[in-house]
C-alpha cells in the first residue's frame, strides 16, 4: 500500500534520513520505533507531504506521492494525527470533526463517519459543542484521532498518540488503535513506548539516527537482545 | 457642558465605528496569513477612488456602490497576494512579520504614485443629496452619513463573523489561522486560503474606503494615515481578533473626542499613539485578545 524507498532527507545542510525504506501492507499495524531525534515524525512528515524528500521514492497505491501537496495527499486517503494532536482549541468539537471531513470524498460521508466516531468515542458527542481547549489531555488525543478518522483514511498514521496520557489512557489508546484497525484502517504508528507498540504491531521498523536499522514481525523485534536493552532495559 | 459632551461621545462612537471597519481587513489578514500588510491604507484609497468615479462618472450612489468598490479590491487583494505575498508564505512566522512588512511598505509607495499619476493630487469628496441630513435624540445630532458608516461597519462584522462560524470555507480559515499545519493535514490547501483572506480583508478595506470617501475626502497621499489608525485599532483589539476590531476602533475613536473635548484638539492623533504604547507596554494580547493556550 505504502512504500518508501532510499528516501534522503534535509534540514538545510543537516541530514535528517538515509535511506530510508519501508512498507505498509494494506490491513497492517506497521509500528516505526526508536529514540528521540531518530527521524520518526520525519519520516511521516515525508509522507503527509509537509516535508519534501531530497531523493528516493515515496509512492501510496501504485502513485507517486513526492510532488503532491498535503492536501491532495489527504484526498488520497492518507490522514496523519501530529504530535500532541495539535487540535484547533479555539474551535468546537464538532467544528474539529467537521473539518477532519474536509477533502470532498470524505464530505459525502460526513454524517455516517461522525456516527462511527461518536460510537468509538462516546465521551467526544457529550462534549461536541464544548471548546476543544477545554478538554483534558486525553480527550485532545481522541479528538485529534477522531478528527483523523472523518477523513476515512485509507491509511492512518499516529505520531506518539500516547503521549503525555497516565498509563491507563495509555492501554485504552492501545485497544483503540487494535480496533480502528479491524475496521479495515490500515495504520502506521510512531511511538517511543516500544514495548506496547510492538505487542501491537504485526511488523515493525527499528530507526536509529535517520537509518532503519532492524526491522520484524513485532514480537520479533521485541526478542532482540539490542532492542531490549536499548529500551526495555 | 453635558449635551456638548453628549454630542462628543456620540461623535466619537461614530467614528470610532469607521475607524473599526478599516482594521477589520486588516485584523482579517493579519490573523489568517501573519502578513502585516501596511498598504492597507492605500486599499481604503483604491476603494475610495472606485467609489469617487461611480458616483462622478455613472452617477451611482455611494452606498450602491459598495459592491463594485468590494469586487475591485478583491481582484486586487488577489492579484497582489498572488504577485507579491504568496512568496513570502513559506518563511517562518516571525520573518515573515517582518518581510512582508517591508513588502507592503514598498508597495505602498508604489500604489500611491499609480493613484497620482492616474488621478492626479487633488483632493476628491462626494456631496449627496442627503448628506447633511440629521436626527436629533435628546438635544444630541446624529448625522445620517456618521450613522451610517455605524451600521456599515456593524453589517459587515456580522456578514463576517457569520461566513467564519457557519460556512465550511469559513471554519477553514478559522482552522489555518490556528494552526495551519494541521489545517493541511486535513486537506485544507491553506495557498487558497490564504489567497481569500487577503481578498476579502482587500475587499473590506474597499467597503471602508466608500465610508471614508463620503465623510471625508480621499487623495493619493491618505493611505498611510489610515494604515495607523488600523494598526492601532488592531493592537487594541487584540491581533487578528475580528469583534476585537470594531470595538477597538469605538474606543480610539472616544479616546480621540475625549481629548479634544478635555484636553485640545491639537492632542486627538497623540491620545490614540499613547493609547497604542500603553497597551503594547501592559497588554500586548490587546484589550479583548485571550493569551494563546
Amino acid at each position: 500500500m505504502l512504500k518508501l524507498e532510499k528516501v534522503d532527507v534535509f534540514y538545510k545542510e543537516l541530514q535528517a534520513l538515509w535511506g530510508v525504506s519501508l512498507t505498509v501492507n494494506a490491513g497492517e499495524i506497521v509500528a516505526l520505533v526508536g529514540p528521540n531525534g531518530a527521524g520518526k515524525t520525519t519520516t511521516l512528515r515525508i509522507i503527509s507531504g509537509l516535508l519534501k524528500a531530497a531523493s528516493g521514492e515515496v509512492e501510496f497505491m501504485g502513485q507517486s506521492l513526492l510532488k503532491a501537496s498535503p492536501h491532495h495527499i489527504v484526498e488520497l486517503g492518507i490522514s496523519q494525527v501530529p504530535e500532541s494532536g495539535k487540535i484547533f482549541t479555539g474551535m468546537s468539537v464538532l467544528e474539529n470533526l467537521e473539518l477532519g471531513a474536509f477533502v470532498q470524498r470524505a464530505r459525502k460521508q460526513k454524517t455516517e463517519s461522525l456516527q462511527r466516531v461518536y460510537e468509538m468515542f462516546p465521551r467526544l458527542a457529550e462534549r461536541k459543542s464544548q471548546q476543544a481547549g477545554t478538554l483534558s489531555g486525553g480527550e485532545r488525543q481522541m479528538l485529534a484521532i477522531g478528527r483523523a478518522l472523518m477523513s476515512a483514511p485509507k491509511l492512518l498514521m499516529l505520531d506518539e498518540p500516547s503521549f503525555g496520557l497516565a498509563p491507563i489512557l495509555v492501554e485504552n489508546m492501545f485497544e483503540m488503535i487494535a480496533r480502528i484497525n479491524q475496521q479495515g484502517v490500515t495504520i502506521l504508528l510512531v511511538e517511543q513506548n516500544v514495548q506496547a507498540s510492538l505487542e501491537l504491531a504485526h511488523r515493525a521498523y527499528l530507526l536509529e539516527n535517520g537509518q532503519i536499522v532492524g526491522e520484524g514481525k513485532g514480537s520479533e523485534l521485541l526478542s532482540f537482545e539490542s532492542v531490549r536493552s536499548a529500551y526495555l532495559g | 457642558m453635558i449635551q456638548s459632551l453628549g454630542q462628543n461621545l456620540v461623535f466619537g462612537l461614530l467614528v470610532g465605528a469607521l475607524y473599526g471597519l478599516v482594521a477589520l481587513g486588516l485584523s482579517l489578514i493579519f490573523g489568517v496569513t501573519k502578513f502585516l500588510n501596511v498598504a492597507h491604507g492605500e486599499l481604503v484609497m483604491f476603494g475610495g477612488y472606485a467609489c469617487f468615479w461611480a458616483f462622478t462618472k455613472l452617477g451611482v450612489d455611494p452606498f450602491l456602490s459598495i459592491p463594485i468598490s468590494m469586487l475591485l479590491l478583491f481582484v486586487l487583494g488577489a492579484l497582489l497576494y498572488w504577485l507579491v505575498f504568496s512568496r513570502t508564505v513559506k518563511l517562518p512566522e516571525e520573518s515573515k512579520i517582518k518581510n512582508t512588512l517591508l513588502v507592503a511598505f514598498g508597495l505602498s509607495v508604489i500604489l500611491q504614485n499609480i493613484a497620482l499619476r492616474a488621478f492626479t493630487a487633488d483632493e476628491r469628496g462626494i456631496t449627496t443629496s442627503y448628506a447633511s441630513t440629521a436626527f436629533t435624540v435628546l438635544g444630541v445630532r446624529f448625522p445620517i452619513m456618521r450613522l451610517a458608516s455605524l451600521v456599515v461597519a456593524v453589517v459587515f462584522l456580522v456578514l463576517l463573523t457569520l461566513f467564519l462560524h457557519k460556512t465550511y470555507t469559513g471554519k477553514a480559515i478559522r482552522a489555518t489561522a490556528q494552526n495551519w499545519e494541521a489545517a493541511s493535514l486535513m486537506g485544507i490547501d491553506i495557498h487558497k486560503v490564504y489567497l481569500l483572506a487577503f481578498a476579502l480583508g482587500a475587499a473590506l478595506a474597499g467597503v471602508a474606503g466608500i465610508l471614508v470617501t463620503v465623510n471625508y475626502s480621499i487623495q493619493p497621499a491618505m493611505g498611510l494615515g489610515w494604515t495607523m489608525k488600523a494598526l492601532i485599532v488592531m493592537v487594541l483589539g487584540g491581533l487578528g481578533n475580528i469583534p476585537g476590531a470594531l470595538l477597538g476602533g469605538l474606543i480610539l475613536g472616544v479616546t480621540e473626542s475625549a481629548t479634544s473635548f478635555f484636553i485640545s484638539s491639537n492632542y486627538r492623533e497623540v491620545a490614540g499613539l499613547v493609547l497604542f504604547l500603553l497597551v503594547l507596554i501592559f497588554r500586548p494580547q490587546g484589550l479583548f485578545g485571550a493569551k494563546e493556550s
